[in-house]
C-alpha cells in the first residue's frame, strides 16, 4: 500500500491513504472475476490503481473517474438541443410516457445488477409493457435451444478443475473473455488438472484463424454457415455410422480424429458464441450442440456452457424467470399473463413491425447495437435511455437518465456465464444525487402508482430495506 | 398489533391433543394467546375446522435449479396460468410456479412455513433472493453436504470435529437450516459420469462410500445439536428394486440417539420416500414394497418421513441427484438440464409426465399413498409430493383427499387403463383405512414442525405459538360424502391468518403479509484447522472468492434466526 | 396491431352481428373491440360448424385468426399476420394471400389453405414443447421461410413453392412435402416421419444416407426418388428388433 500524496482541489497538498479492496468483481464480460483489486483515494471517490483486471476491466474502472459523466438527466428540446432536468421531473415523465403508451418497451441490462432487474419488473407489469434484455440480440437463440433440448452444463469450477478437452465452437474468448482461458478453460491448473494447458487438448471451430483458434491444437476452419452439418457428422459418427467424405469444408478424417480426441478424454468442455447463435439456423446450431453433448455423455462426461458476454446478462434471465416464468422477451400486455415468443415478442421484431409505441433503453445501447432499421423504427416515438454514459442510444434519445454504475459505484447480485450468483461490490462512493438502477425504477413505479391511483405492491424485502450502501472496506 | 378471535370452529390442535372441540384462538401481537380483549376482530369460523398453518417439510421452490425448470419450460406456461389478483403480482407456471404464485398459492391453502429441499451452496445468493421474492409464507433452506469435497475428505479421515465445525460454517455463511444429504457420494461421482447405486460404491478420487457419508453425517448433526435431523435422500432413487437400499440407509441410524435443545426426537428424516420404496428388478415387474419400508419406519421412532406422492400429472423433475436426471432422459427422451456445482453437488432437471395409462405411472401412485395408509405414526410421516417431481404442491389436498377418502382413490384407479396390473402389484385396493382430519393435522402441522424442531414456533394452536391459522370449508360433524369437497376446501382456505395477519379470504389474497427467512446460527468455537482449509480451497479450487461466498444479510431481510451454541 | 383472439367459428356462433362486434381483442395493453376494426354482417350459424365467416379487407396486422377453432370455416380475402390457425382442431381457413409466422402452430385437427407465402414456423410445436403439430392439413401454395413442421408429431404440410432451411426438425412423425427447393437442414435430428422434396436440396445433411431409389407419387405428382433415411446421428424407436428411421424422399433428377 503506498502513501501518496494528492493534490486536492483547493491545490492544497494533503497527505491521504488510499483504500486496496481486494475480491472485487468486475463488471465487465461474462467471466465476472471476481478477483479484481483497486486502489481508490481516500476519499472513496477516484479509482487509483487496478490491478488484475484485463485492459477492458481496468479502463472500465477508471472511466468511472471520468469528470465529465452525467450527474443530471437531460431533456431533449423542441429545438433538438438537450436540456438538464431533475430526477423528478425524469421520473414524471418516464413514468407517464410509458403509461400513455399501448405497447412500451423496456431493453436491455447487459449491465446492471440484479436488484435493478427486479425493480423494472414491477415497472414493466404496471405499464403493460413487453421486458426484454440484450439477449435477444445475442444468446437468445441459446435460450430457445435450452427451451427445445435442454442444457447439460456445470460451473466454470467444474471446468478447470476437471476438462481435459476443450472446445471452442464459434467464440473467441481471447478477445471477448480476455481472462477466460487463464481462470477457467486453457491454463489454470485446477485439482485434476494439474499439468494445466499441457494436459489439455484445446479445439478451436471457427471460420477464422482467431487468436483462439492459434492456440488450439485442432482448428476446424469450417465453411461459414454450415456449423449444424458439422455437428450432424460428429452425432453420426459417435452413433457408428459413416459420413461423407467432406462435411462444412472439412475432411472425413479430421472429423473422425475430432470424435476420437472427444471420446477419449475424461472431460469434454464446449463453450459456444456467437458463431453458432448468428449463423444461419441460430438456435438449431445451438440446439445440436446440445444434442451432441448428451450423446457424447454415453461416452464420456461432457458438458456445455453459453459464453455469455456481460457480467451480469445470466441475471435477467434469472430474475425475470423467477419473477414472470420466462427469460427475455416478456409481454406483460395482457396483465393477467405473461407470454413469450421470440420471434414476436422480441425486441427487434416488435420494433421492424411497429409494434411497440415506447422505447426504454436500459444499461445497454441499442443505438449503437441494434439494426439500423430497427432503431429508426423506435425513434418514431418516445425513446429513453437510461444508462451511466453517454453512448449512441443516449444521443438520440428524448430523455437520458444517469444511473450509477454497477460494480463501481453501486454494489449488487451479478449472475456469471455459468449463473453463479456473485455479490458484487461498490468501490467508490456512488456519484452525488445519482440514483442506482433500482432506486430509479422504484421512484418510476411510485410514479406510476400514484399517476394510476393504485396501490404500490412491495413485498416484505422492500418496505424498509435500505438499499445497500456503497460496501467501501 | 391487531387482536384477532377465530370464534367458534371445530379446533384440530394435535399438539394439545384437541380433535374437533369447538373453540376459540385467539390472536394478539402476532401470537395466539390465551385471550383477547372484545375489541378483537371477529372470523366467524362456525361449521368449519380450524388448523395451525401447514408446515412443507420439503420442496423445491427457491434456487437455481428450481429457476432452471421455469427458465426451460415456456410450455408449463402456456394457457396454464392466466392469472393476476387485481393489486397484487402476476402468476404463472402450473407445474414450477413463479416465486410470486407460489407465495400466493401457498397462502391459500393455509401454509405457514416450507422448506426449500436442497440448496447448493456456491448458489446461495440466488437461493435467498428467490426466497425474499416470494410472499407471505415463512421459508428456510438446507444446504446440501452428501457430496461436498470439505465434508467427504473429513469423513474419510474420521474427523467429526472438524466435519462438524465445517457444515457449522457453512449453514452460517449460506443462512442456512441443517444438513441436507442427496445421493451421498454418488453426485460427487457423477462429477465423472458415475454413480454410486449401493452403499458400499466408493466415490472416485475420494475413496469413501455413501455408508460411510451417512454415519459421518448422522453423527455431524447430533454433534451439532441441530433444530432438524439429517435430512436424507437416499442412492438408487426411483429403480426397481430399491426397497431394499432404502431399508438398509434407514438401518444406519440405529444406535445413535438425537441430542438437540428443540424437542426433535428424530435422527434422521428420509425424504421423498416413494421414490425409494420399489421392489421388482425391472419395470416388467415393478411393485410396490410400501409396506415392507413403512414397516421398519414405524418401528423405529428415529425415523420421519415425507411421502412424495405421485398425483399423475404433467410435471418437472428436479433434484440434486444428477445421475438419476440423466437416466430419466434416456427412459423418457425429454429435454434434461444438468448442473454440476464445482466442490459441492450437482442438480438435474427432466420434465416428466405421470400418465394414468401407464401401469408403472398407476404403481407410483399407488406406493405414494400406501406408505401414507400403513403409517402407524401420522405425526412421523408426512404428505409432499417432493415438489415438483411427484407432482405440484397445489396437489397436497388432492393427496389429502386420497388418503382420507377410499371412494376416491378408487374412482381413480377407475381411471387407469391397466387398473388390474396395478391392483396386482400393489396393495392399494385392498386398504380400507381412511385417515381422519386429525391424522391429517399430524401429517401437515405438528409432525414436520416438531421435525424441523420448531414445534414452538409452527404446527400447532397453544399460547405462544405463532399466530397461523387455517380455517376451511368442512363441517367437522358433518363431512361431505364427495370427496371432492375435501379437496375443494382446503385448495382454497376460508381464512388463512400468517403471523396474525388476515391475508386470504375464500382462497383470495389479501395482503402479502411479513415473511420471515429462518436460518439457524450455528456457533462453534472457531477451528484454526478447518479455517485455513476452507480459505486455501478458495484460493485454489473454486472459481469465486472466499469473500464473495457469504450471503449478505441484506439478500434475507427478514430473517427470524434460531440460535445454537455447540457445546464443545 | 391488433390480436385478435376471437376471430373463430366458435366465438361467433349464435351471436347478433353487434355481439359479434363487441367481442374483445387487444391492442397492446389497450382493450379494443371487434367493432373497433371491423364491420359486422350476416348472421352466424347455432353451432361452430354452421358458422362461415369471410373477412374482406387487409388482415396483415390481424393476429390470431382462427385462433384454437374447432369447426366452420374462415376466409379473408387479404393477407393475414400471426397465429393464422393456431391450436387449431377442425375447421376450415382459406387465406387468399400471405401470412406471417407460426401459421398453424400446435395443429391438432382441420385444414389450412395459403394461397400466398408463408413466413417461418409452419406448424410449428410452441416454444419448448416437445409436441408439435399433431394432425390436420396445412398448404401454402407460395414458398415457406424455416423451421417448417418443428417437432411434428403428425399431419401433413404441404409447401407447393421453395423453403429456405429446417424442415421437420426434431420431429416425430407427420408428413412434410416440399415441391419447390429446399436450402439444406432437411430432416435434421429427426426421430419419425416423412418428407418429400420434388425440387433440390442444396445442402443434405450428412446424418441421411441413401438406400434405395422408389417410385412414388406425391400430391398428384408421379415420379422417381431417391430415398434416405436418418437422422443417423439423432436416436431411433426400434420396431420388432429394427430401427425406425425418418424417410426423406428427394424427387431424383430427370
Amino acid at each position: 500500500m503506498n502513501l501518496s500524496r494528492v493534490q486536492s482541489a483547493s491545490g492544497k497538498e494533503e497527505s491521504n491513504m488510499p483504500k486496496l479492496i481486494t475480491q472485487v468483481g468486475c463488471p465487465y464480460c461474462g467471466s465476472s472475476c471476481d478477483d479484481i483489486e483497486v486502489l481508490v483515494s481516500d476519499d472513496g471517490k477516484k479509482v487509483l490503481e487496478v490491478h488484475n483486471a484485463c485492459i477492458i476491466g481496468t479502463n472500465l474502472f477508471h472511466h468511472a473517474n471520468d469528470s465529465t459523466r452525467p450527474m443530471l438527466p437531460r431533456k431533449r428540446q423542441p429545438d433538438g438541443s438537450m436540456k438538464e432536468i431533475s430526477y423528478d421531473e425524469a421520473v414524471d415523465y418516464t413514468a407517464k410516457t410509458m403509461l400513455a403508451a399501448k405497447k412500451p418497451l423496456i431493453f436491455g441490462f447487459g449491465s446492471t445488477n440484479c436488484e435493478g432487474m427486479s425493480a423494472v419488473g414491477r415497472v414493466a407489469e404496471k405499464a403493460g409493457a413487453v421486458l426484454d434484455n440484450c439477449a435477444s440480440i445475442c444468446h437468445g437463440p441459446s435460450f430457445l435451444a435450452m427451451f427445445d433440448n435442454g442444457y447439460p452444463s456445470c460451473t466454470l469450477g467444474e471446468a478447470k478443475n476437471r476438462a481435459d478437452c476443450v472446445v471452442f465452437w464459434g467464440c473467441n474468448p481471447m478477445h471477448a473473455h480476455p481472462r477466460h482461458t487463464s481462470r477457467y478453460s486453457i491454463f489454470p491448473r485446477g485439482f485434476f488438472t494439474q499439468k494445466g494447458s499441457m494436459q489439455r487438448t484445446i479445439i478451436s471451430i471457427d471460420p477464422r484463424e482467431s487468436d483462439t483458434a492459434k492456440l488450439a491444437d485442432i482448428h476446424y476452419m469450417l465453411q461459414q454457415g454450415h456449423d449444424y452439418e458439422l455437428f450432424d457428422a460428429f452425432r453420426t459418427v459417435l452413433r457408428g455410422h459413416d459420413i461423407p467424405d467432406e462435411v462444412a469444408g472439412i475432411k472425413k478424417e479430421q472429423i473422425l480424429k475430432g470424435a476420437e480426441a472427444m471420446k477419449k478424454a475424461r472431460f469434454v468442455m464446449i463453450f459456444f458464441g456467437m458463431g453458432c447463435t448468428h449463423t444461419d439456423g441460430r438456435n438449431h446450431n445451438v440446439d445440436i450442440a446440445i444434442s451432441l453433448t448428451r450423446d457424447l455423455n454415453e461416452h464420456t462426461k461432457a458438458s456445455i456452457m453459453a459464453m455469455r458476454g456481460h457480467y451480469n446478462i445470466a441475471g435477467p434471465g434469472q430474475v425475470w424467470s423467477w419473477q414472470f416464468g420466462f427469460p427475455y422477451c416478456i409481454d406483460l400486455s395482457k396483465g393477467t399473463h405473461a407470454h413469450m415468443n421470440p420471434g414476436e415478442t422480441s425486441s427487434v421484431d416488435l420494433a421492424m413491425r411497429d409494434e411497440v409505441d415506447c422505447f426504454v433503453n436500459v444499461g445497454t445501447d441499442a443505438g449503437a447495437h441494434w439494426p439500423i432499421d430497427a432503431v429508426k423504427h423506435v425513434k418514431k416515438h418516445p425513446f429513453i435511455t437510461i444508462d451511466p454514459n453517454f453512448n449512441m442510444a443516449s444521443e438520440i434519445s428524448d430523455l437520458h437518465i444517469p444511473v450509477r454504475i454497477a460494480g463501481v459505484d453501486e454494489g449488487g447480485v451479478v449472475y456469471r456465464m455459468d449463473n453463479v450468483p456473485i455479490q458484487f461490490k461498490a468501490v467508490l462512493k456512488g456519484l452525488s444525487g445519482v440514483p442506482s438502477d433500482e432506486e430509479l425504477f422504484d421512484m418510476i413505479y411510485e410514479r406510476m402508482c400514484v399517476l394510476t391511483q393504485s396501490e404500490p405492491i412491495w413485498l416484505t424485502a422492500k418496505e424498509d430495506r435500505k438499499y445497500p450502501s456503497p460496501v467501501v472496506s | 398489533m391487531s387482536e384477532i378471535i377465530v370464534k367458534g370452529g371445530f379446533v384440530i390442535d394435535p399438539t394439545r391433543k384437541i380433535d374437533g372441540d369447538v373453540a376459540d384462538v385467539a390472536i394478539k401481537d402476532g401470537k395466539i394467546v390465551d385471550k383477547v380483549s372484545s375489541g378483537a376482530k371477529i372470523i366467524d369460523a362456525k361449521g368449519k375446522i380450524v388448523m395451525a398453518g401447514g408446515v412443507d417439510v420439503h420442496a423445491h421452490v427457491a434456487g437455481p435449479k428450481v429457476n432452471v425448470g421455469r427458465l426451460f419450460r415456456p410450455e408449463d406456461k402456456l394457457f396454464k396460468s392466466p392469472m393476476a389478483q387485481d393489486g397484487f403480482r402476476m402468476e404463472s407456471g402450473f407445474s414450477v410456479p413463479s416465486t410470486f404464485k407460489t407465495g400466493y398459492d401457498y397462502a391459500r391453502m393455509g401454509y405457514a412455513f416450507v422448506m426449500e429441499a436442497a440448496m447448493p451452496p456456491l448458489f446461495t445468493a440466488h437461493v435467498h433472493e428467490e426466497i425474499h421474492d416470494t410472499p407471505i409464507i415463512d421459508e428456510a433452506a438446507l444446504p446440501v453436504f452428501g457430496n461436498n469435497w470439505f465434508v467427504m475428505d473429513y469423513l474419510k479421515k474420521g474427523e467429526i470435529e472438524n466435519t462438524a465445525a465445517y457444515i457449522a460454517w457453512l449453514i452460517r455463511v449460506t443462512k442456512g437450516f441443517g444438513i441436507k444429504v442427496v445421493n451421498p457420494g454418488g453426485t460427487a461421482a457423477w462429477a465423472w459420469g458415475l454413480n454410486c447405486l449401493t452403499l458400499n460404491d466408493p466415490v472416485p478420487y475420494f475413496e469413501i462410500t455413501p455408508s460411510e457419508i451417512i454415519t459421518g453425517l448422522l453423527k455431524a448433526n447430533e454433534y451439532l445439536g441441530l433444530p432438524h435431523s439429517m435430512h436424507i435422500h437416499q442412492n438408487d432413487l426411483g429403480n426397481p428394486g430399491n426397497y431394499q437400499l432404502t431399508i438398509d440407509s434407514l438401518k444406519l441410524a440405529e444406535g445413535v440417539k438425537p441430542k438437540n435443545k428443540f424437542g426433535r426426537e428424530q435422527v434422521m428424516h428420509s425424504t421423498h420416500i416413494q421414490f425409494h420404496s420399489y421392489g421388482g428388478d425391472s419395470w416388467a415387474n415393478f411393485e410396490s414394497k410400501a409396506k415392507e419400508v413403512m414397516d421398519y419406519v414405524n418401528k423405529n421412532k428415529a425415523i420421519t418421513c415425507d411421502l412424495g406422492c405421485v398425483t399423475l400429472d404433467e410435471t418437472t423433475t428436479m433434484t440434486a441427484d444428477g445421475p438419476f436426471e440423466h437416466h430419466l432422459n434416456s427412459l423418457n427422451h425429454l429435454k434434461w438440464c444438468n448442473v454440476d456445482v464445482e466442490m459441492e453437488t450437482a442438480a438435474g432437471v427432466v420434465p416428466y409426465v405421470y400418465d394414468k395409462n401407464i401401469k408403472v405411472c398407476g404403481i407410483q401412485w399407488a406406493i405414494g399413498l400406501e406408505l401414507g395408509l400403513y403409517a402407524k405414526d401420522p405425526n412421523r410421516t408426512f404428505i409432499s409430493t417432493d415438489h415438483p417431481n411427484a407432482g405440484p404442491f397445489i396437489r397436497y389436498p388432492r393427496v389429502i383427499k386420497w388418503l382420507m377418502s377410499k371412494k376416491a382413490r378408487e374412482a381413480t384407479l377407475d381411471t387407469f387403463k391397466y387398473k388390474d396390473k396395478v391392483i396386482a402389484a400393489t396393495n392399494i385396493h385392498s386398504i380400507d383405512r381412511e385417515l381422519t382430519l386429525y391424522e391429517i393435522a399430524q401429517m401437515t402441522r405438528s409432525g414436520p414442525a416438531k421435525c424441523l424442531g420448531m414445534s414452538n414456533i409452527y404446527g400447532g394452536l397453544a399460547p405462544g405459538m405463532n399466530a397461523d391459522v387455517g380455517v376451511f370449508d368442512l363441517n367437522y360433524k358433518n363431512m361431505p360424502s364427495d370427496p371432492e369437497k375435501i379437496e375443494q376446501a382446503f385448495l382454497r382456505a376460508a381464512y388463512f391468518i400468517k403471523s396474525g395477519e388476515i391475508v386470504v379470504r375464500d382462497g383470495d389474497i389479501l395482503g402479502h403479509g411479513h415473511k420471515k427467512t429462518i436460518w439457524v446460527n450455528v456457533k462453534m468455537p472457531e477451528n484454526p484447522q478447518v479455517m485455513r482449509d476452507i480459505t486455501q480451497s478458495f484460493t485454489k479450487d473454486y472459481t469465486v472468492g472466499i469473500d464473495n461466498y457469504p450471503v449478505h444479510d441484506y439478500l434475507a431481510p427478514h430473517p427470524f434466526v434460531i440460535n445454537v451454541d455447540v457445546e464443545a | 396491431m391488433f390480436e385478435a383472439f376471437n376471430i373463430t367459428p366458435d366465438a361467433f356462433a349464435g351471436k347478433t352481428p353487434a355481439q359479434i362486434a363487441a367481442l374483445e381483442g387487444r391492442e397492446g395493453k389497450i382493450k379494443v373491440a371487434l367493432g373497433d376494426f371491423f364491420e359486422v354482417s350476416g348472421s352466424p350459424g347455432n353451432t361452430a360448424d354452421e358458422t362461415d365467416v369471410v373477412i374482406v379487407g387487409d388482415c396483415s396486422r390481424v393476429k390470431y385468426i382462427g385462433n384454437k377453432m374447432t369447426a366452420g370455416s374462415i376466409t379473408v380475402n387479404g393477407n393475414a399476420d400471426m397465429y393464422v390457425g393456431g391450436w387449431m382442431k377442425g375447421g376450415k381457413i382459406h387465406i387468399k394471400g400471405n401470412v406471417d409466422s407460426f401459421c398453424g402452430i400446435g395443429m391438432e385437427g382441420g385444414d389450412i389453405l395459403i394461397d400466398g407465402k408463408a413466413g417461418n414456423y409452419v406448424g410449428c410445436a410452441y416454444r419448448g414443447d416437445w409436441r408439435g403439430m399433431k394432425g390436420g392439413t396445412i398448404r401454402i401454395r407460395g414458398s415457406a421461410g424455416n423451421d417448417i413442421g418443428t417437432f411434428m408429431l403428425g399431419g401433413t404440410i404441404i409447401i407447393e413453392n421453395n423453403a429456405f432451411i429446417h424442415v421437420s426438425t426434431h420431429a416425430e412423425g407427420g408428413t412434410v412435402i416440399i415441391k419447390g427447393d429446399v436450402e439444406g437442414r432437411v430432416g435434421g435430428q429427426a426421430v419419425k416421419g416423412d418428407i418429400y422434396v420434388l425440387g433440390k436440396i442444396q445442402f443434405m445433411l450428412p446424418g441421411f444416407k441413401k438406400i434405395d431409389v422408389v417410385e412414388k407419387e406425391v400430391d398428384g405428382v408421379k415420379g422417381t426418388f431417391n430415398h434416405y433415411i436418418g437422422d443417423l446421428g439423432e436416436r431411433h424407436p426400434k420396431s420388432k428388433g429394427k430401427e425406425i428411421f425418418a424417410n426423406l424422399y428427394v424427387k431424383a433428377a430427370a
